[in-house]
């Protein structure tokens, strides 16, 4: 590759980056159309080289298509349309709970979960009495509100809920749901997570 | 051949019960596989012919559209099943149901990966702040002067609130004291740390039960017979019951917190208990 070449991926990769870091939008993350105009039609090149520059730091650039289905080979018009993110990849790195309680983020496990086994739609009202197994009565409704506001889950008119475009971001679901079925069950006597090891997200704040 | 009345009649009948069969498997009632799809097109095949008026080639039609869509749904379900993600709901119930709060997260910590997302003020983005901010107008040139005529608080008397039966005509202090001691055998029985939900105490059956309850809450707050705790961050309001009336509250400068009882959040509140 040429000087004046490496140069000009350099300017890419930078501009690759700051687009998928720093917040533009509402939702976290990048249209493919708009890194497309930014950057040029290469720009899914400019991403690989940038996933590499990440990897060592347990980051990874991750794509999630308009459709559930990802595609194996996708084209650019299917790219163009799916939203890009940076996210976390490496087990080690997640020690934390990122500012999550115990309770909220094992109620959003048990709920992706659930919804991901029913089809990847389950009626509230299940959800809630699943949750309330664990969870106060008074606390079940206003982390479902949580959850739909952060984009993990979504609820329509005839309150069913579904899993949102953040759950498709930034949760396997497939290994989610292996993992627990491996899982051992123990009694809740090894404290791994104090209830208040964390400290509670802001009401106004995305996670 | 020409088909009778009687039998025209049953046949209608029969696709109108297989119209309700399929759109109970539509409305998920029903497990889509309980209906026998050849059983079915046998009988709209049979009855076909013999249909001429255009009420009745209607039915027919309208009988295999809901057909078609059960036959989706079972097809649906097939692929379901057969995919890497099906597990049986029953099974990861019970597996959620059994599995602690603490390994429920490292499972979930394993298989989640959050997305990184900076918020940060650059140089540039405070220069770009200032010029909007020089060029932006003054709020009087830009908001109309709207009429609005001013309206004073208002007050409600005892007696008022007893006309508009929110309150009975029992001695208001002898209520009071019957419900201070209601709330202490409530926080007993349901409460945590002496405390105990706001909306589990004010709540009732109904909505005018639930604000003449709060009305009364307010009153214990007011003469020392209870206290409230309010986390803003979790939306939690709890009401702590004294042992003794505290007087303190009725010398000392106090602080009014509203609390809106709105009929929306009494039936969200009712919800929750049902469920």
């Amino acid at each position: 590759m040429s000087t004046k070449r490496k140069g000009a991926y350099a300017g890419k990769i930078k501009k690759a980056t700051q687009m998928l870091f720093y917040k533009h939008h509402q939702r976290p993350g990048v249209k493919g159309w708009e890194l497309h105009k930014a950057i040029g039609s290469d720009y899914p090149k400019v991403l690989d080289v940038l996933g590499d520059y990440l990897k060592p730091l347990d980051l990874e650039v991750k794509t999630v298509f308009e459709e559930e289905k990802t595609p194996d080979k996708p084209t650019i018009e299917e790219l163009d349309k799916a939203r890009f993110f940076v996210a976390l990849s490496s087990v080690e790195t997640k020690d934390r709970l990122m500012g999550w309680r115990v309770d909220d983020l094992a109620g959003l496990a048990i709920t992706i979960s659930y919804i991901a086994s029913q089809k990847g739609q389950a009626s509230r009202k299940d959800v809630e009495k699943l949750l309330s197994e664990k969870i106060p009565n008074w606390k079940v409704n206003l982390n479902l509100e949580r959850y739909i506001r952060y984009g993990y889950l979504m609820q329509d008119d005839k309150n069913q809920l579904f899993l949102d475009w953040r759950t498709r971001a930034e949760v396997d679901q497939k290994k989610l749901i292996e993992l627990l079925l491996s899982a051992e069950n123990k009694q809740p006597n090894s404290e791994h997570y104090q209830e208040t090891n964390e400290l509670p997200i802001d009401e106004d704040d995305t996670p | 051949m020409s088909y009778s009345k009687m039998e025209k009649k049953s046949g209608k009948e029969r696709l109108e019960h297989i119209i309700n069969v399929c759109t109970d498997i539509e409305n998920k009632t029903t497990d889509p596989f309980t209906l026998n799809v050849d059983d079915i097109i046998s009988v709209v095949k049979e009855y076909f012919p013999h249909w001429e008026q255009p009420e009745e080639l209607k039915l027919d039609a309208e009988a295999l559209h809901h057909l078609a869509s059960v036959i989706k749904l079972q097809s649906e379900w097939v692929k379901q099943r057969s995919s890497s993600l099906y597990t049986d709901p029953f099974l990861l119930e019970e597996k959620i149901k059994k599995t602690s709060k603490q390994d429920m997260i490292s499972v979930f910590l394993s298989a989640w990966n959050p997305i990184v997302e900076f918020e940060q003020l650059s140089l540039q983005n405070i220069a770009q702040s200032l010029l909007y901010w020089d060029t932006l107008p003054p709020l009087s040139g830009r908001w109309k002067k709207i009429d609005v005529s001013e309206t004073s608080m208002g007050s409600v008397s005892r007696e008022e609130m007893v006309k508009e039966r929110i309150l009975s005509n029992k001695e208001f202090a002898d209520e009071l004291t019957a419900y201070w001691l209601e709330l202490k055998t409530k926080t007993a029985k349901k409460g945590i740390d002496n405390k105990i939900d706001y909306w589990d105490f004010i709540g009732a059956e109904t909505y005018e039960e639930t604000v003449q309850n709060a009305f009364l809450t307010s009153f214990l707050v007011t003469y020392g017979y209870a206290t409230l705790e309010i986390d803003r961050l979790e939306e939690t309001i709890f009401i702590l019951p004294f042992n003794e009336p505290r007087i303190e509250a009725l010398t000392v400068q106090s602080t009014s917190v509203p609390i809106a009882i709105s009929f929306e959040d009494w039936q969200k509140w009712k919800r929750g208990k049902q469920v």
